[in-house]
């Protein structure tokens, strides 16, 4: 652009322009004028930048800044966007001309999926198919069956025990690999047979949401509810991830605007949204009793909103804003959702495949020290005073490892009728509720820092069993049989 | 009771430094001898006690009143006249000797009852504001208020809060951009030229729009 170029400002903000550009006299990695230009409108990254390089200059700035400010009605910042808009609308009148176009059926969908009258049942479908029915029956059910009972227990495991066996000779180093908790029979296998085929059909499902241009009109209608509990609608991505991957939701939070957003986010992710491994089992565990498949949605769902609620009020900051462009739907292109899906199942795997081998070793060193015997011990208490067996506190102390496989264990108790309806309402409860499994833990750790990650696993902890201490104890006064 | 033009200038020096600044007395200085400070002290709107002055009860109400016809005459000025921002506060010294009882109301009306003047500083409330039924029917109302698949125009902003300045500036929501809602419930949609955006009730009053 030519040097004496004066661009679309007004005159005295282009002479405080042209002030600041003179005062400048390091070199930076941007042209004087954009420098000057976002110092004007007292960017916090460049003024530091500025501070740091030539602090001399620093007040002469300050001063030409608080000038300007006195000649305009508007911040600065708004000025200039007024200015730049008019420019736009210049050169656009000049070079564009508008077809008329027909949008009326697209447009017609548009509005009955923001209609909260048409849009809530909407969603409701697409909960039921999209979820449900393609992750949860088809990618949880079907696909792991094959992949897990077919590949991995009768050929992968056994192929691979025999060959350790040959190698190591010491039992002990044995299981480290291929034990009951091994690092390849458990942590590669859990990590390959189970969560990869679940969160990539989940992936799937939310590229072809996302292409369509739905979710934005999901956080339109939802920004209501979730200003309730301190979040805006922008909140609805990294929740409705969290049915997937509450690991990875965990990491998606990072896009919401404030820092309380993100420790509401992190903390009801913890809490309250169980993943889709964890969805998967508890709807296998209660499906054939219908009541007891409600009572558990809806206390979870009253949990999720009270502990939001109530972390609202508690937690210091400004009140959530919610702004967001609503895109015309379209439908999905194909090569757009498998790249998608590619990409980011390929970033999660490498993210949390480290993570199952960490937490097998764990086991490995539990079991090895004794040291579970004794949380188990510990747990024992807890999980009476609930209404449960103490045969279940096993089942929680394996589910902060890896979260299914604690309702798992519940599969077997039940199996074996040890469980009756009310107590398998409360186990769900209180297993939904439970830590999150060690990867959210180590990704609440690393995005949230140390004290809120370990504050926000205390916090769950008391409250999963709490609630369902609660629940055991109203279904049980009511006489409630399930 | 009509006071001198000069005399309600006072009245405005005296509320922004008593009321808006806190201070806890004003000087009289040079203008101790000067025929307006006798004007006002007969009014019975101001004390005079050696060179500090004091606003009575009358005179406080008095000089809300002044103060409130001023940046009301200013909002007008910049909101719906256009008229160039460096004589605002020139034009609006004059104006708002004119807008006298009843007028205001009208303006206020007019204006959709705005809170702040274009500097960011704030109106004191007129009876009409109080009365809180705005009426459907008026030249300027903020986005929140406008009835669905009705267009009108962005008139202008009426906010100091930064990043809503920012969200409105990326929308591009800005004066003179012609804007239809498309729903209310249960977040406010509208349509800028080919595109849609939904935001929530904080930032649809805070903008502000001019029926077409």
């Amino acid at each position: 652009m030519a040097k004496d170029y004066k661009g679309p400002v007004e005159y005295s903000i282009e002479i405080a322009i042209e002030k600041i550009e003179n005062l400048l006299k390091e070199d930076y990695f941007i042209s004087k004028r954009s420098l000057a230009l976002l110092v004007l409108q007292q960017d916090r990254e460049m003024l530091g930048l500025v501070k740091e390089k030539e602090p001399a200059v620093l007040n002469q700035i300050e001063d030409i800044i608080n000038e300007v400010k006195m000649h305009y009605v508007n911040p600065v910042t708004y000025e200039l966007a007024l200015e730049r808009h008019n420019e736009v609308k210049d050169i656009i009148k000049k070079v564009v001309h508008y077809k008329r176009e027909t949008v009326f059926l697209r447009e017609r969908l548009s509005r009955l999926t923001m209609n909260p009258i048409t849009g809530i049942p909407i969603l409701l479908l697409v909960l039921y198919w999209g979820l449900y029915k393609f992750v949860g029956e088809f990618g949880a059910g079907t696909v792991v069956d094959f992949l897990e009972g077919t590949i991995f227990e009768e050929h992968f495991n056994p192929f691979v025990i025999k060959i350790v066996r040959d190698i190591i000779p010491w039992e002990i180093l044995q299981d480290l690999f291929v034990g009951e908790y091994g690092v390849i029979t458990l942590g590669f296998r859990y990590a390959v047979a189970l969560i990869l085929p679940i969160v990539t059909f989940f992936f799937i499902i939310f590229s072809v949401i996302e292409d369509t241009g739905y979710l934005p009109r999901l956080a339109m209608l939802i920004d209501r509810t979730f200003k309730k509990i301190g979040l805006s609608g922008r909140a609805v991505i990294p929740m409705v991830l969290g049915f997937g991957c509450a690991t990875m939701a965990t990491m998606v939070t990072r896009t919401l605007p404030t820092k309380r957003e993100r420790v509401i986010a992190t903390m009801l992710l913890a809490l309250a949204v169980p993943c889709s491994a964890q969805l998967g089992v508890i709807l296998g565990l209660l499906g054939g009793r219908p009541w007891a498949t409600l009572i558990w949605a809806g206390i979870v769902g009253s949990i999720f909103l009270f502990v939001g609620y109530l972390t609202s009020k508690i937690l210091p900051g400004e009140r959530p804003s919610f702004y967001m462009e609503v895109p015309p739907l379209r439908l999905p292109k194909f090569s757009n959702v498998i790249t998608k899906t590619y990409v980011r199942v390929k970033w999660y795997f490498n993210e949390i495949l480290p993570l199952f081998l960490l937490a097998s070793v764990f086991i490995w060193i539990g079991k090895l020290t004794g040291l579970f015997d004794f949380i188990i011990g510990i747990l024992k208490h807890p999980v009476e005073l609930i209404g449960l067996p103490a045969e279940a506190s096993a089942v929680f102390l394996f589910g902060f490892f890896r979260r299914d496989y604690g309702v798992a264990g519940l599969y077997d108790l039940d199996k074996q009728g040890m469980l009756t309806g009310v107590q398998l309402v409360v186990a769900c409860v209180a297993l939904t509720l439970f830590l999150p499994c060690v990867a959210q833990f180590l990704m609440n750790v690393k995005e949230r820092g140390w004290k809120t990650g370990l504050g926000i696993s205390i916090f769950v902890l008391f409250s999963s069993f709490t609630a369902a201490y609660i629940v055991n104890f109203i279904l049980v006064k009511l006489g409630v049989v399930l | 009771m009509t006071l001198t033009d000069r005399a309600e200038e006072i009245l405005e020096n005296l509320w922004v430094a008593l009321v808006e600044e806190k201070k806890e007395r004003s000087d009289a200085g040079i203008l101790r001898d000067d025929n307006v400070i006798k004007e006002l002290v007969d009014a019975g709107c101001i004390e005079l006690k050696g060179d500090n002055i004091t606003l009575t009860h009358k005179g406080m109400e008095e000089a809300g009143y002044c103060i409130r016809r001023h940046r009301l005459a200013e909002r007008l000025f910049v909101d719906v006249l256009d008229i160039k921002k460096k004589l605002v506060h020139e034009t609006s010294c004059k104006f708002e000797h004119l807008l006298h009882k009843g007028l205001d109301e009208n303006v206020c009306i007019l204006l959709g009852h705005p809170k702040t003047c274009p500097h960011g500083k704030s109106i004191p409330e007129g009876v009409c504001c109080r009365g809180a039924n705005r009426i459907p029917e008026k030249l300027i109302t903020p986005l929140s208020e406008l009835e669905v698949n009705k267009k009108a125009k962005v008139s202008h902003l009426q906010t100091q809060d930064h990043d809503a300045i920012q969200k409105v500036i990326a929308i591009g929501a800005l004066p003179n951009t012609e804007i239809r809602l498309v729903q209310k419930f249960p977040s406010y949609v509208f349509q800028i030229g080919k595109s849609q955006f939904a935001i929530d009730k904080e930032l649809a009053s805070c903008i502000y729009v001019r029926l077409a």
